[in-house]
């Protein structure tokens, strides 16, 4: 899953095209990176640090909407609009990216977000916070399912439909569907946390 | 992508599969609602009764998804227990961290319990969705020509 292949000969057809170059699902470069957020987010929680769990949920979560908001409302209905072919050749270089990225980030804030809550106290009953991080509990739930249940997997198997030797672009075109309408959804939702945590952080 | 096929339909788009997808989705729904009602309860204990029935549900839909998919024959598994291990690998490590903020947080007896077996579906329902996903789209290795309807049982 994770190994670099040779360049590979594309084919349309019958008729043999130019090289194109050979898909990482994973990037290995990025791996060193994660293992070193992961770890700082893990000290964070055991230290229970409150600079570093700020933070961990800030930054992850301003990163993460940010990039759900872009690629949801920005990139997503653009990419519905191109050819198959060129979603194709984007996706080939734009998803392994993603693949790290994103897990990471939410990891990173929901994890920082959680113990955090818990430190300042907003997650007490008695806190005027409590419901409202109740509420975001729920809009991330929903984004996990759709996130983990629908569009990892699609984005997942595009990048080994695209790595191999004569990639069918229907079943590119099939999970990339899924991409367009999930990522719009997930954009959404996003503007419903973004209003959630300024009220928290407001009250 | 100038390497892209813009051919009829292939055998793995047109071939039909039992719903291991959405029986592994609705379990994954179903631990994320379970964890977000004991998470709700935090700091405080929650009560158990209805997480530890969504946890039952939930794995019996994770279990119906495993042994569905253990059925397909013909069935790319090279290549589905190459994504399985990875994200297993991956979903294992993000489960840990989760775990470890309960355990910090002093979370004990069977809270921590039902908390940990939703976390073990979780690290299971997400490879399972991923591997299969891309299995389905693969062609078995070995196998050439039209592929079998395979989303009724035999």
């Amino acid at each position: 899953m994770t190994d670099v292949g040779n360049m590979q000969a594309g084919v349309v057809g019958t008729a043999p095209v130019a090289a194109r170059p050979a898909i990482q699902v994973v990037p290995l470069k990025g791996l060193p990176i994660v293992a070193a957020v992961v770890a700082f987010v893990i000290a964070s929680i055991a230290g229970n640090w409150l600079w570093a769990l700020t933070f961990c949920h800030v930054a992850g979560g301003g990163l993460w909407t940010a990039i759900d908001l872009f690629v949801g409302l920005i990139v997503g209905p653009i990419l519905g609009r191109l050819s198959v072919a060129a979603r194709a050749e984007f996706t080939a270089r734009f998803m392994p990216k993603m693949v790290l990225l994103m897990p990471t980030l939410v990891l990173m804030t929901l994890a920082a977000g959680f113990q955090l809550a818990l430190k300042l106290g907003n997650l007490s009953p008695a806190s005027p916070n409590h419901g409202w991080l109740v509420v975001s509990y729920c809009v991330v739930g929903v984004m996990a399912v759709i996130a983990l249940g629908v569009l990892e997997p699609a984005n997942i198997a595009v990048l080994f439909e695209m790595r191999k030797p004569n990639p069918d672009g229907a079943v590119i075109a099939t999970l990339m569907r899924r991409f367009v309408l999930t990522a719009g959804v997930i954009g959404v939702m996003q503007v419903a946390t973004l209003i959630i945590m300024t009220k928290v952080a407001t009250q | 992508m100038s390497g892209v096929s813009a051919a009829a339909p292939a055998p793995v788009l047109s071939r039909r599969f039992p719903p291991v997808a959405g029986l592994t989705t609705v379990s994954l729904g179903l631990v994320v609602i379970g964890g977000i009602l004991m998470a709700s309860y935090a700091p405080r204990r929650p009560p158990l009764g209805v997480p530890v029935a969504i946890t039952v549900v939930s794995a019996a839909l994770l279990l119906a998804g495993g042994y569905l998919t253990s059925r397909l024959r013909p069935f790319a598994w090279d290549r589905f227990f190459l994504v399985f291990w990875w994200a297993l690998l991956a979903y294992v490590i993000s489960a840990g961290v989760i775990g470890f903020a309960f355990v910090k947080d002093h979370v004990r007896g069977a809270p921590l319990a039902a908390v940990l077996v939703m976390l073990v579906i979780y690290a299971l329902d997400v490879p399972l969705i991923i591997a299969f996903t891309v299995a389905r789209y693969s062609s078995p290795a070995g196998h050439a020509g039209s592929l079998p309807d395979v989303s009724q049982p035999a």
